[in-house]
């Protein structure tokens, strides 16, 4: 089981608890559809990706966005046990999207720049190590349904 | 993946946006990845002091950025401007190649951070990318 410092705990509990989930999401998103356009593999339904512009702008893309970062809430919710909480999500992910779970690592480093360019300096570096521990838990848990 | 004439011009703009802050967002990057990433204090186990903001990791970190600005200087002829850094790194320094990517991402932090209003996603993939590059550069001489 993952141990949580109380800091961590409620590092975790105050990013969530101020963000706009929709809003992060979709640029966290996007971002990482930008950044790492490999990752636009899983998306060929979404229309438009063809640029920056039209990735920013596309409606699936920030709806999408809005799924995936409330799908973190289960996390939040859950801290002591991640693991069992992603079961289902893994096996999907593995067995229906079928995404690279390096994937999750390239979303979660694009979450954090996000979450830092909001938070400014209030994103400190222990911060930044509670915010990435925890989403390196989850991309650890949604994967461990692989085979 | 190499730098387009774009990815040059766009990583050029961000630097002379960034000016004399380069110093500070070194140090403070240095800073973050021993934080966040601990494995890295490995390399620093002969300074007194491994705390973010501390005098070893500032004066540490303005070396690092004061090589990077150098090759933004140098873009055109990365492999040419690297190559002593390179043997450095890998004759003396033995610094593992993964670890220039978990450098590279907190510069990105921390660039993301001072300058959230510049740093779209378009900006994001060519800093990405120069960094990777200079990442290759630098590991070059290893074997």
């Amino acid at each position: 089981m993952v141990e949580w410092t109380d800091f961590e705990r409620a590092t975790i509990q105050d990013i969530f608890s101020k963000m706009d989930y929709e809003s992060v999401g979709h640029n966290a998103l996007a971002r990482c559809l930008v950044v790492y356009p490999w990752t636009q593999r899983y998306f060929g339904k979404f229309g438009n990706l063809y640029n920056a512009a039209a990735i920013m702008g596309n409606p699936m893309v920030a709806a999408h966005g809005a799924v995936v970062l409330h799908g973190l809430d289960k996390a939040v919710k859950n801290m002591d046990n991640i693991k069992a909480t992603y079961a289902e999500l893994s096996v999907l992910h593995s067995e229906k999207l079928h995404v690279d779970p390096d994937n999750f690592r390239l979303l979660a480093d694009c979450l954090t720049i996000v979450v830092a360019s909001r938070l400014g300096t209030g994103f400190t570096a222990d911060v930044q190590a509670a915010f990435q521990k925890f989403l390196a838990v989850v991309g650890s848990a949604l994967t461990k349904q692989y085979h | 993946m190499s730098l387009t004439a774009k990815d040059v011009a766009v990583v050029k703009a961000l630097w002379g946006k960034i000016g004399a802050k380069a110093d500070d967002i070194g140090a403070e990057a240095l800073g973050r990845m021993l934080t966040v990433y601990p494995q890295t204090k490995t390399y620093f186990a002969h300074w007194a002091d491994l705390s973010p903001g501390s005098a070893p990791v500032k004066k540490h970190g303005k070396t690092i950025m004061g090589a990077v600005t150098a090759a933004v200087a140098s873009i055109d002829d990365l492999p040419g401007a690297l190559s002593q850094l390179s043997e450095l790194h890998a004759y003396k320094l033995r610094v593992d190649p993964s670890n220039f990517k978990i450098l590279a991402h907190n510069i990105i932090v921390v660039v993301g951070m001072l300058f959230p209003g510049d740093f779209t996603p378009e900006v994001h993939v060519s800093l990405d990318k120069f960094l990777q590059n200079v990442a290759w550069c630098l590991a070059e001489r290893y074997r």
